[in-house]
């Protein structure tokens, strides 16, 4: 495994300060790789051609994934703004692409299922966005990278009144706003 | 008074009667089976009063405005003519213009009043009450009416509603009032007796939690737009709009007007959390936070009908509950009791206009249902139970709440009689949510469509 020592470095950082220090028993290790799988080295017998189209599309799918890193949702239990433990591993990707990507933006929008008050659930969408981009900023990006936004009940994802569909719109998207063309993978 | 002992008489038995009726003493809600009381059915001497809208030649449309109104305001047994077995007496027994009424037979159908409506002429209608217990005249007056194609002919009509209700019991109705809700992100209007709907917001504006001023000439609302917006107070009459001072940034949500006017309480969101403001909305100026919630929601603001409280909705216990604090913002304490861990979820306060109440709705079985909290005893009591019912706005008479309910299907506009549990529905042709109810409305609250 690579996960690279210095966002081992940064998430333990990052979580000692979200708990004031207190150290935390056996964090579960993220299971999935904060980088995109590495690249195999280029194949001395391709022709250049080959090669430089392999080399693109490897890019692309890259960047894809970073992409992908960074708009993965995450999601709530009902009437609760907490990240679950389950989702820190999907924050910690977004901020070591964000580390890696300075450039890059990100509006936070928190959603409510319909089960709610409307209009409360307009503050529970808030706190939920709220609570992504305090964890993202105690794992060190900048919150001036980060906007908040709540759209309550307004925006369900599943147009269903089951609880699986409300488990569904619990949640926060992530949208980049600037500096999403050229992401560059973390080290 | 020849009349006395004939009316104490009649009240002795309409108390027995009353301790008699099993209908007096409903706790809940009930939507009666058809409109209209049969004589002799559901008349409850004693419990209120029985009234008779006379028929009468021309005048069909405003008669039955009126009448209606009457019966919306649920101060009156309503007396159907046409479910007397004596109709055609009734009818014949109805007063020609300016001729005798026939108090007798009004008074064997349990009628206590009747009212006439007479052309007027040059387009208005003078009303007549007639007591019919002492055989006279009570009060009658001439109303000028607008041409029925104008903005306010409907309103006139209620306000005639409303002085007769005012005449018979010593307080007005509430007839000439309109509801504000929303649909389909766009703020309606209609009357109290659910008819008139227009739009009041443009389309491509999403809007959300609508209020009255309390002079019936502007509304506030938030103006929603991708996951953020300001609170603006747009002017009924001309659509113009304002932004509201200090709802530049960020969410600003649960706008709502102080007695006077003057403030206007919101809830800001930001990624700080979501906190009660105030701010002058007449010199437009000065916001004011009222709540420091750190990781605590703070929303919902609503004013004592003095000005001096606010009630509103916390989340500093864990759920949504409803607490009060001083309008300055100190003071502040829970108001509506729960236990924690077992009470639902308590959102959308909106305190009565005799102050004694506090409405609000709360998690009863997963479904949210209208309560009430009596600001001095701290006493809760619950008025709903069928399907989700919620957003309570109270009418100006301070017995009738509006209130969203999805017991017919869909998320429909209902109306609840905190006094006899009566319910009625305002029908709209969509879903509908988060109601307002005016306050009486003066005549220069004329609104147009903009």
């Amino acid at each position: 495994m690579r996960a690279s020592p210095l966002l081992m470095l940064l998430a333990t950082a990052g979580f000692a300060v979200a708990c004031g220090g207190k150290p935390k028993p056996e964090e579960p290790v993220p299971q999935a790789e904060p980088a995109p799988a590495p690249t195999p080295a280029p194949v001395p017998t391709a022709t250049n051609d080959d090669s430089a189209a392999r080399m693109a599309r490897d890019s692309a799918d890259r960047a894809k994934t970073l992409s992908a890193d960074l708009a993965a949702m995450i999601n709530f239990d009902y009437d609760q703004a907490t990240i679950r433990q389950n989702d820190e591993s999907t924050l910690d990707r977004k901020a070591a692409v964000l580390a890696a990507n300075p450039n890059v933006k990100l509006t936070i929008s928190g959603h409510a299922d319909e089960r709610g008050s409307d209009e409360y659930n307009l503050a529970l969408g808030n706190r939920r966005a709220a609570a992504a981009k305090r964890y993202l900023q105690n794992k060190g990006v900048d919150g001036s990278r980060m906007d908040v936004v709540s759209y309550g009940e307004e925006r369900p994802l599943n147009p269903g009144h089951d609880e699986s569909a409300y488990a569904q719109n619990r949640r926060d998207e992530f949208q980049v706003t600037a500096g999403g063309d050229k992401l560059v993978a973390p080290q | 008074m020849s009349g006395r002992p004939g009316l104490v008489a009649l009240a002795g038995a309409a108390m027995l009667l009353g301790l008699l009726s099993p209908t007096r003493a409903r706790a809940q809600d009930t939507t009666r089976v058809r409109e209209g009381v049969r004589v002799g059915l559901e008349y409850r001497p004693g419990v209120r009063p029985g009234l008779v809208v006379l028929p009468g030649a021309g005048l069909d449309s405003v008669r039955a405005v009126v009448r209606r109104d009457l019966d919306y305001s649920d101060r009156f047994e309503m007396i159907a003519l046409e479910d007397a077995p004596a109709s055609s007496a009734a009818g014949r027994g109805a007063a020609e213009a300016g001729g005798g009424v026939n108090y007798g037979l009004y008074k064997t159908l349990g009628a206590q009043f009747a009212v006439e409506l007479l052309d007027a002429g040059g387009g208005g209608v003078t009303a007549r009450l007639h007591d019919i217990t002492v055989s006279r005249v009570r009060s009658q007056q001439s109303f000028a009416l607008p041409g029925v194609a104008d903005a306010t002919y409907r309103l006139e009509l209620h306000r005639v509603a409303d002085e007769v209700a005012r005449w018979a019991t010593g307080t007005p109705g509430a007839a000439a009032t309109r509801l504000l809700f929303v649909s389909g992100g766009r703020v309606y209007r209609m009357d109290s007796d659910g008819e008139d709907i227009a739009p009041v917001t443009p389309a491509g504006v999403t809007a959300l939690s609508p209020v009255w001023s309390p002079d019936g000439q502007r509304f506030a609302f938030t103006q929603f737009a991708a996951g953020r917006g300001p609170v603006s107070v747009q002017t009924i009459g001309s659509g113009a709009a304002l932004v509201v001072p200090g709802t530049q940034t960020g969410l600003n949500i649960t706008p709502m007007f102080s007695p006077d006017g003057r403030t206007l309480a919101y809830a800001h969101s930001d990624e700080n959390g979501t906190d009660v403001f105030t701010a002058n909305v007449i010199d437009r100026c000065c916001a004011q936070r009222l709540t420091v919630g750190r990781y605590a929601d703070n929303l919902s603001p609503t004013f004592s009908p003095d000005g001096r409280r606010i009630a509103f909705v916390s989340t500093r216990a864990g759920p949504p509950q409803v607490y009060v604090m001083a309008a300055d913002g100190t003071d502040q304490e829970l108001l509506a009791p729960f236990d924690y861990g077992a009470t639902g979820s308590s959102n959308a306060p909106e305190w009565s206009p005799d102050g004694a109440n506090v409405a609000f709705h709360r998690e009863v079985a997963g479904s949210p249902q209208l309560f009430l909290v009596d600001v001095a005893g701290r006493r809760v009591r619950q008025l709903t139970s069928s399907g989700r019912n919620e957003d309570p706005t109270w009418g100006p008479d301070g017995r009738h709440i509006a209130f969203v309910s999805d017991r017919s299907g869909r998320r429909q506009l209902w109306v609840i009689d905190v006094e006899t549990g009566r319910v009625r529905q305002l029908d709209t042709p969509g879903v509908a949510r988060l109601p307002a109810w005016s306050r009486r409305l003066g005549r220069t609250a004329a609104p147009t469509n903009p």
